[in-house]
């Protein structure tokens, strides 16, 4: 029920966002979805690809420090108030958001948002009983 | 015609001078090997009993005291006098953790505020000036060290302490504050404050400025000198000796620190080989306490750069003249007046969990005070895929090196292998401080 991330650590340097981008190009990885948090310091990317081993292996490689993260893939409907009626359910149950972000394609009629919480499995069951559809990682990967 | 505290003992010939060096020497080499395990082993080791040092040249045969013996004896095990004669305990930072410990018997109390007097009256204080003492007051002999000196003169003193400058710019205009004694990068910075505040330095009743505490240039007292209108002059001290008052420029001369050898026997050493340099060659300064007794130091390597001046100076003190500090012959650093050692911010990364120590340190001047910047590699082991996780790292990291070393610094994340490393080590100090 879970999609594995990979988190990789930038400075806030010119450039370093373009070496990742061409790492995993020449590598052949396609990136599925994305999102930049950063500080005036150093920000972190985070990745949706379809080859995760690759895209750690060449990336490692080329001296970045990469980290794999489970993340959960959530559909919504593509409507005002999709987003809304899921943070409802996980308001309730008390559970934090520790990021989230939109995935790139559509599945169907709805949206992707890849969601980072404090406590992923809780998450998991609340929203599923309430009839939100769980992406799986294998169905995202090769959107 | 200088004026002077203690004019016989100031301005003693070289021989009498000598002959009362070598009395006081036997005199503090026996009290040692009689009450101090630290020497006793030391000098049997070394073969020497103290009735052996029959010169001042014989003092080349005793070995050296270092700070890492200091940290061995922590925190009393080199005092000279029992515990009960002990009357004020100061401390300075060590190379790690613990600091390093000095105690004073009464008689050491007395003679530091005798000798402090002297280097007041020696930079041309008199009793009847006003003395801003803005040196940190505490376990840090800056403060306490100028004060007592200041009252033993018989001059006002305002214990200001550090900090709070728009307060301590206040106090010097209103209260007509003379003399000026703090470090040489603070005294600028308190130069800028004035100016944003409107103040103006000729207007303000200041004549001299003592500096030390770091090493400073003479473009630096070109500098001063304009922005405060005064005379600046470079003292010289360090807790393990006794504290503020080792060594002071005279106002007359303006040209090298008057070492008060009635006291401390200097010699100048090469730190690679311990070898005694000759006249004016400049080497590691080397020094021996002759009238201590809570912890008298037998040839303590202070790992200061200089050399001495045996010539006579105009000021007619025959006390031999230590040129200004160039530098350190170990990787200890002085940001804002505070002594760092790489190696203890090293052990405070690895204490916190996870961080390997690939790190480097920026020392940078910025508006006049010392800037330290802490780069930390991001590895595996404490990367996060949360901002606030990596974030707090850094806080955790700058407060603990507030903690245990008292320095401001900001910790930047930075990229693995960024940090260059040179034969496998890493380059750990960037010093863009121009002196």
């Amino acid at each position: 029920m879970k999609v594995e991330q990979i988190s990789i650590f930038i400075e806030n340097k010119s450039g370093r966002l373009a070496e990742v981008a061409a790492t995993l190009g020449d590598a052949g990885v396609n990136i599925r979805a994305l999102s930049l948090a950063d500080t005036s310091d150093f920000g972190i990317l985070r990745l949706i690809v379809n080859d995760r081993d690759k895209a750690m292996q060449t990336l490692k490689a080329k001296g970045f420090t990469v980290s794999k993260t489970e993340v959960v893939a959530v559909e919504v409907p593509d409507q005002p108030g999709g987003l809304s009626a899921i943070l409802q359910v996980l308001d309730r149950e008390s559970i934090n958001v520790e990021y989230m972000y939109a995935f790139v394609e559509r599945c169907g009629d709805n949206a992707v948002i890849i969601f980072r919480f404090d406590e992923t499995e809780k998450a998991i069951s609340a929203l599923g009983s309430k009839g939100f559809h769980i992406l799986q990682g294998e169905s995202l990967y090769g959107m | 015609m200088a004026s002077y505290f203690h004019e016989e003992f100031e301005t003693l010939p070289r021989q009498a001078l000598e002959a009362l060096q070598l009395k006081r020497l036997c005199d503090v080499l026996q009290r040692v090997y009689a009450a101090v395990p630290f020497y006793r082993g030391a000098l049997d080791k070394a073969g020497i009993k103290p009735s052996d040092v029959k010169s001042l040249q014989d003092l080349q045969r005793l070995p050296f005291t270092t700070k890492q013996d200091m940290r061995d004896s922590y925190p009393y095990a080199l005092f000279a006098a029992p515990m009960d004669e002990i009357v004020r305990i100061h401390a300075s930072s060590g190379t790690t953790g613990k600091p390093t410990v000095v105690g004073y018997t009464r008689k050491d109390i007395e003679n530091w505020a005798e000798l402090m007097a002297r280097t007041l009256v020696t930079a041309g204080v008199h009793k009847g000036d006003i003395i801003h003492n803005a040196y940190g007051y505490g376990l840090f002999t800056g403060g306490l060290g100028v004060h007592n000196g200041a009252e033993r003169l018989g001059a006002s003193v305002i214990p200001i302490s550090g900090g709070n400058t728009v307060r301590q710019l206040m106090i010097m205009q209103d209260f007509g504050s003379s003399v000026l004694t703090c470090t040489p990068s603070y005294s600028l910075f308190m130069a800028e404050e004035a100016k944003a505040a409107g103040i103006d330095f000729r207007t303000l009743k200041l004549r001299i400025g003592i500096f030390g505490a770091e090493p400073w240039s003479d473009a630096m007292r070109s500098e001063i000198e304009e922005k405060l209108d005064l005379t600046a002059l470079d003292i010289y001290g360090l807790s393990e000796i006794m504290g503020p008052g080792v060594a002071m420029e005279c106002i007359e001369g303006k040209n090298g620190l008057h070492i008060w050898e009635d006291h401390f026997i200097p010699e100048i050493i090469d730190p690679d080989t311990g070898e005694r340099l000759g006249e004016g060659e400049r080497g590691e300064l080397v020094i021996t306490t002759i009238t201590k007794q809570g912890i008298p130091l037998i040839r303590y390597r202070t790992r200061d750069i200089t050399s001495l001046n045996y010539e006579q100076c105009v000021c007619g003190r025959t006390h031999v003249r230590l040129a200004r500090m160039s530098g350190r012959s170990d990787d200890m650093l002085i940001i804002r007046g505070v002594n760092v050692f790489p190696s203890q911010i090293e052990s405070i990364l690895v204490r916190i969990e996870g961080v390997e120590p690939h790190y480097l340190l920026i020392i940078d001047r910025r508006e006049n005070l010392d800037t330290l910047e802490v780069q930390v590699e991001v590895d595996e082991r404490i990367f996060s895929d949360e901002i606030k996780v990596l974030q707090s790292l850094a806080r955790r990291i700058e407060k603990e090196i507030k903690d245990v070393l008292g320095v401001t610094c900001t910790v930047k994340l930075v990229e693995p292998k960024t940090i260059q490393r040179s034969e496998g080590k890493s380059k750990r100090v960037i010093d863009n401080r121009k002196l």
